[in-house]
């Protein structure tokens, strides 16, 4: 189970990889930290509607329902206006001037209600699903934001500059963010314990499997999380912009596509996937290492050989491509004697041998030139 | 005189050190089909490039209905009732045929109507309605350039841009596609075309220019320019 579960959230992290790729040609190697990042917020928010264990972050509790309130609401006013809206239909007045008052409602609405929460936390002890849903979309938007800074900040004025330039960029901005988070006013360099929201119980066995309700509560997230992706990519006209700006940007520009907006979208759906997997590997693991400890790094990393499995630029190849690297990882931790300390090697063993066998990975296709 | 539909002012383009267009001046009048044919590398695609706002020129204007237009972002011209057609083609491989329709009315908001001209647009294109559930990659040349031509009808341009439409295709094909062309323009369809194949374009354009290296060589009547020696023998390989 922790195979699927875990196996999940590789997943969810390989589909920004996999989505910048599509579209940029370029591995951001600081998505990753992206993830990390999304697992601290979500302690810090943890922290800020009074659920905490031990150590307090540094980070203010005020800053963290501000630039949560503003970053969700502009996450919602974004979802509304690029997918929602051009389903809506006719009849409406053009996109830009509805953007920024909606904008404002939002955060007036989104800020109200965590607030809300807040004081039930501190107050009742709080209800830990809602406290928990919030501290979800805290992560997920704060880091949406933040997704949307770097690319337009440190990718976009390289737009033209040669790959190789940009892709030593990722790994500054990657450097940039773990240091960054071990700041003191950040999160610190000590490991902090994450409070969890649900109780450790076994709800059922499979076979001689336990499958606990954290297990479900990780794999049902994701799913969700994944299912909306899909739909979005596949069945609306924003993810219909973004699959021909992969194809071809200067084409898709003919067509009147915004191809810096979808970008910008691009990433900021990439990294409010890779938060949402924070916070849930955060409930799995409560142990938190500090921001630029390997083992995070490590973890970023299979997430993209995952998404190379599955077929780098290919949404549901990286889908399959975290269950199949999670699930490989601990049947080998079960099943191999001395498993647990060999597991990486069976997770990079996969990635070199599916790029012997099957280079543009296992639902990708091979790349032809026709003439 | 009325204004032009378009009108190219002096028009210089550079990529890098390059200097593409030396100074191209041509004026698009509402409800022709205008033809602008020279040899490859003359600059014929570098100014429809530059018209869709995909190339800043250096200096010179690009004029639509009177309103200047260069060095605004390709999406915000095709909102002004500018689609091109791309040489090669520019189909999305990786969509079905159907989808490729929508991109093409990506930039419109009325819904209804854009379903009408997608009816028209296929009534046009009868292969097209065959294979819309199709990938459009699997599509044949031929099938591919009515793809893309319906896709520039999708977005309900007062003016279209045609870059080699009969680039590459079979003659029978070839036929097909001016004879469209006739009738895109004969439904109140301004259009813009550029051509390799000189004799086809001069047969079904009002006006037409001629490009060489970067500047326009001759200009007038298409009717005239297709009897004159001069194009005669570099352009229509008659001694």
């Amino acid at each position: 189970m922790d195979g699927v579960a875990v196996g999940s959230l590789y997943a969810l992290i390989a589909l920004g990889y996999t989505m910048v790729y599509g579209i940029l040609q370029f591995i951001n190697f600081a998505h990753g930290d992206v993830f990390v990042l999304g697992a601290w917020v979500s302690f810090a928010a943890a922290g800020a509607v009074g659920l905490s264990v031990g150590d307090q972050t540094a980070v203010p509790a005020w800053l963290v329902w501000l630039l949560g309130a503003v970053s969700a609401g502009a996450l919602a006013a974004a979802l509304y206006e690029f997918v929602l809206r051009p389903r809506l239909g006719a009849g409406r007045p053009p996109a830009t001037r509805l953007t920024w008052p909606l904008a404002g409602v939002s955060v007036v609405g989104w800020g109200t209600l965590l607030l809300l929460v807040a004081t039930r936390g501190v107050v009742a002890g709080g209800s830990h699903t809602i406290a928990g849903g919030m501290i979800l979309v805290l992560a997920m938007s704060t880091c949406g934001l933040v997704g949307f800074c770097l690319e337009r900040l440190a990718y976009k004025p390289l737009r033209s500059a040669p790959r190789l330039n940009v892709l030593i960029t990722a790994i500054g901005v990657s450097l940039l963010l773990q240091n960054l988070g071990q700041l003191e006013w950040m999160f610190g360099t000590r490991p902090d314990r994450m409070p969890t929201l649900v109780p450790d119980t076994v709800l059922f066995r499979i076979g001689h499997v336990p499958v606990r309700l954290v297990d479900v509560m990780v794999v049902a997230t994701a799913l969700v999380l994944m299912v909306l992706l899909d739909w979005l990519v596949f069945r609306t006209k924003m993810g219909r912009a973004m699959r021909a700006v992969s194809f071809s940007p200067t084409n898709a520009a003919l067509m009147g596509v915004d191809v810096d907006k979808v970008i910008s979208f691009t990433f900021v759906l990439g990294s409010v996937l890779a938060a949402a997997a924070g916070f849930l590997y955060g409930q799995k693991y409560p142990g938190l290492n500090q921001t630029a400890a390997a083992g995070w790094v490590l973890l970023g990393l299979k997430a993209f050989v995952a998404a190379v499995i599955g077929g780098i630029g290919n949404i549901r190849g990286a889908m399959l491509g975290g269950l199949l690297i999670g699930l490989l990882e601990f049947f080998a931790v079960q099943y191999v004697p001395e498993g647990a300390s060999l597991r990486d090697i069976f997770v990079f063993g996969a990635l070199i041998l599916v790029l012997l066998v099957r280079p543009s990975g296992v639902l990708g296709k091979a790349v032809t030139e026709k003439v | 005189m009325t204004t032009p539909m378009l009108q190219i002012d002096d028009l210089h383009v550079h990529y890098g050190a390059i200097h593409a267009l030396h100074g191209v001046s041509l004026a698009v009048g509402q409800g022709q089909i205008v033809t602008l044919i020279g040899c490859n590398g003359a600059g014929k695609s570098t100014t429809l490039r530059t018209v869709s706002g995909l190339l800043r020129p250096t200096a010179g204007r690009v004029l639509f209905e009177g309103k200047p237009i260069h060095g605004r972002p390709p999406h915000e011209i095709v909102r002004l009732g500018i689609a091109q057609s791309p040489e090669g083609r520019g189909i999305f491989a990786n969509l079905t045929v159907d989808e490729n329709l929508a991109m093409g009315s990506f930039a419109r908001r009325d819904r209804a109507e854009a379903a009408r001209d997608r009816e028209r647009a296929l009534d046009l294109f009868p292969r097209v309605r065959e294979r819309l559930k199709q990938n459009a990659g699997t599509l044949s040349g031929g099938e591919q350039q009515m793809l893309a031509m319906a896709r520039a009808l999708m977005a309900r341009p007062r003016l279209l841009l045609l870059d080699e439409p009969s680039l590459g295709l079979a003659p029978q094909i070839v036929q097909t596609i001016f004879k469209i062309i006739r009738e895109i323009n004969a439904a109140g369809t301004t259009i813009l075309l550029v051509e390799q194949n000189a004799h086809k374009a001069l047969e079904v354009a009002h006006r037409a220019y001629v490009l060489e290296v970067g500047r326009i060589a001759m200009e007038g009547d298409a009717r005239d320019l297709a009897r004159s020696d001069a194009v005669r023998k570099a352009y229509l390989g008659v001694a």
